[in-house]
């Protein structure tokens, strides 16, 4: 049969060949699990049930619609289409400001209103979501 | 005026010399005693080409010449003088022409310092130097020029970007590039000696030098970048996994592992495709970089214009890089038949080869993360994005094989290493263990991943300590490099188990109460700067058992471009950071408070700073050639 030699160097291939198809396997899983998808408001009122899962909503925030407590803030976000409620109690980047854009992260109660956890920081004052240029585009 | 038509016509001569060196390496490669002169001038002219170009750009923005494009782009009258001159690489135009600079200060540097090398591949090296200058130069000349005039001439500038407005970021590109370019070397020698089988112990003996310094700067470059993200962006954090962060970070983790290739290279002559392949992957990493953020693909502070010819010809050009490099690497590379591939299980080679096992893996989870949402992006438009959960879960639980990898792996001999005297190794690993179980214990945190990292750390740790005591291992580099390492995952352990933070919104005069803290807003003062106005809150801190802290965060209003910034206010000791900024919310009269304690911050640094001086120390160190 085979050389001990040519044994070995099956084995090393094979052990190879696993371990990448689980690292592989592993990696895509754990992408699956841990990607958050991007929404415009649009995006949500179209949504026939409301994820569970953490997501980030991006548009512009609606004139006179900012509102500050002593533990909260709430806000609307606009793509010009339709908007959603949200609220937050964090830290609040130094670029937000209304007819602004701005990404927030979070769950949704339901589908106007927006539990962030996380208003994200965006380092250029000209930002603005991708979607909410279109839309401003398209008008 | 002056200066931009000097600066553009330096670059045009520059672009003419490259293709003289061209023809003299051509030439000077088929008849091959001893080097032709005119390359050692021309490559000098090169350089001095580019450097007038750079100086007069330099000189456009000191002398607020806004009848130049980026000069109008980015800077402004009012703008302090250190700003001025650190705006002209703080954007795309001026920032590729430090680039060029560098990669033709290297290219004249190489051609100095290796005089005991063989004439053929000096002048290979170079030739593949050229090319990946030329592509440059077209590429500035072509679509992103920095002498672009404006007519009629503007009165006043658009300013630069205020949060780039900071003595830290004024030199984090330079010293980045500096390690970016430096693999550019390493690239096109690696090229040269694969088609010269000329990839040996010498060679790794010479260009093991060029590894360390891009390396070190890398290093340097990327913790300059973090510092400044963790006081600047007022978020109190260090390392979020962005995007923009995850592609100095790949280069990074290439260079890594193939510095630790190269030390196998030069002990035991194997290991050679590995060695090629890192070098190639290296200088592809950093070019990917570059596309990646100068192409507007990822949106940051780094991304200056969105201009998608921009991106496609760094596309194009990144593509000829790599289809040439592996048409290179399967046509000249020749396994050296006296290599003696076999690997004994319990060696310093066989430690070094898993753990570059390790480092790949990092390296692709780093690569799927940043690059799986483009590419969903660009075929089904949905957009999405990869945070930190992901990283950990994938990271973590190969870090603590790595860590003793990494304790174990520089204890073993090459070639062949037995269990002799190894026994207390095993006995350091318990007592790491119990340590860390000591200190787990009292918190409420994930009890296994805590304890596994911990003690996987502090293994590393006091392995390293010791072989501080030991005279037998002479390898300083090592010993401080890893060690450094250690303190690093140890510090940012505890900087995340021990971490607190109070966010708030306080109106003047009022005081928030917690458990052990007490935060008093005072007042608010104003004041006029030049090309800011500033708001400065005052806040006093009281806690438990701690004496009493007056805290300043300030907001800066610049005018030009109008633009929030917040200065937090960070108290700095050896054991904690203590970090407070402040924001207004639509000028009403609360103000958004955060309050940071983040232990063992400087810890952080320090170690980053620890591992390059391991670096700088092997740079250093005299080594002579068997």
């Amino acid at each position: 049969m085979y050389g001990r030699k040519v044994k070995l160097r099956f084995l090393f291939i094979f052990i190879i060949l696993t371990t990448l198809i689980l690292t592989v396997f592993l990696i895509l899983k754990s992408l699956e699990e841990n990607v958050i998808y991007f929404q415009s408001p649009t995006d949500i009122k179209k949504l026939s049930d409301i994820y569970k899962k953490k997501i980030r909503v991006g548009g512009m925030v609606k004139k006179n619609s900012v509102s500050i407590s002593a533990n909260e803030l709430k806000f609307i976000i606009s793509d010009f289409k339709n908007e959603i409620i949200v609220t937050y109690s964090g830290a609040v980047p130094n670029l937000f400001e209304e007819e602004k854009g701005v990404v927030a992260e979070g769950y949704l109660k339901d589908k106007n209103f927006f539990l962030a956890t996380k208003i994200l920081a965006k380092h250029d004052e000209n930002y603005m979501p991708p979607e909410v240029k279109e839309a401003l585009e398209e008008k | 005026m002056l200066s931009s038509s000097i600066g553009y016509y330096a670059l045009i001569l520059g672009l003419i010399s490259s293709l003289f060196l061209i023809y003299f390496c051509i030439l000077n490669f088929r008849d091959h005693k001893y080097l032709n002169t005119k390359i050692l001038s021309f490559t000098f002219f090169q350089f001095l080409f580019v450097i007038t170009s750079f100086i007069s750009l330099i000189v456009s923005f000191a002398l607020s010449d806004f009848s130049n494009e980026t000069v109008f782009n980015n800077s402004h009258t009012t703008k302090p003088i250190f700003y001025k001159i650190a705006g002209v690489w703080g954007n795309h135009e001026g920032s590729l022409l430090l680039w060029l600079l560098v990669l033709t200060l290297f290219t004249l540097i190489f051609l100095l310092k290796t005089k005991e090398q063989p004439l053929k591949y000096r002048i290979l090296t170079i030739l593949f130097q050229q090319i990946i200058i030329i592509g440059f130069f077209i590429f500035i000349i072509k679509t992103s020029s920095p002498f672009n005039y404006i007519f009629p001439t503007p009165k006043e500038g658009l300013g630069l970007n205020p949060i780039l407005q900071d003595p830290i970021l004024a030199i984090h590109p330079p010293i980045l590039y500096l390690g970016y370019v430096g693999s550019s070397i390493i690239f096109s020698s690696a090229l040269a000696a694969t088609v010269l089988s000329f990839i040996n112990n010498n060679w790794a003996f010479h260009i093991k030098k060029w590894v360390l310094a891009s390396w070190i700067f890398l290093t340097l470059g990327i913790l300059l970048g973090s510092v400044w993200a963790y006081y600047e962006l007022g978020w109190g954090g260090f390392w979020f996994w962005d995007p923009v962060e995850n592609v100095s970070l790949m280069p990074w983790l290439a260079l890594t592992t193939l510095l630790h290739c190269i030390l196998v290279l030069q002990k035991r002559s194997i290991l050679t495709s590995w060695v090629i392949i890192l070098s190639i992957s290296t200088f592809t990493l950093s070019m990917c970089g570059t596309f990646l953020v100068r192409s507007g693909i990822l949106n940051s502070v780094h991304t200056f214009a969105n201009d998608p010819e921009r991106g496609i010809f760094i596309l194009i050009f990144l593509f000829s890089l790599i289809i040439l490099s592996i048409i290179i690497f399967f046509f000249f590379h020749k396994r050296n038949e006296s290599e003696n591939e076999s690997f004994f299980w319990l060696s310093k080679e066989t430690a070094i080869l898993m753990n570059n096992w390790f480092m790949m893996y990092f390296l692709s989870v780093v690569l799927i993360g940043t690059v799986y949402p483009i590419f969903l992006d660009v075929i089904t438009s949905e957009k999405i994005s990869v945070g930190p959960p992901f990283y950990h879960k994938l990271i973590i639980p190969f870090l603590v094989p790595f860590l003793i990898f990494m304790a174990i792996g520089p204890k073993l001999r090459w070639i062949k290493s037995n269990f002799d005297n190894k026994l207390n190794l095993i006995f350091v690993l318990f007592f790491s263990i119990l340590i860390s179980f000591l200190i787990v214990k009292n918190f409420d945190v994930n009890f296994l991943i805590n304890l596994t990292i911990i003690s996987g750390a502090l293994y590393l740790f006091f392995i390293t300590i010791r072989d501080f005591f030991i005279k037998k291992n002479k390898n300083n580099s090592q010993k401080i490099a890893h060690f450094g390492f250690s303190l690093l995952i140890l510090s940012i352990m505890f900087n995340n188990i021990f971490s607190s933070e109070i966010i708030t919104n306080l109106k003047v005069g009022e005081i928030l109460e917690t458990s052990n803290t007490k935060i008093t807003f005072n007042e608010v003062n104003q004041k006029n700067e030049k090309n800011y106005k500033s708001i400065i809150g005052s806040f006093t801190i009281e806690t438990k058992n701690e004496k009493t802290e007056k805290f300043k965060p300030e907001l800066r209003i610049y005018n030009q471009p109008i633009t929030i910034t917040s200065e937090a206010d960070i108290k700095t000791t050896l054991v904690s950071d203590k970090f407070m900024t402040i924001n207004v919310v639509q000028n009403q009269d609360y103000f958004n408070v955060r309050y940071q304690v983040k232990p063992f911050m400087i810890w952080i640094w320090l170690s980053v700073i620890l591992i390059s001086v391991g670096g700088l120390v092997s740079f250093f160190k005299k080594e002579y050639e068997k």
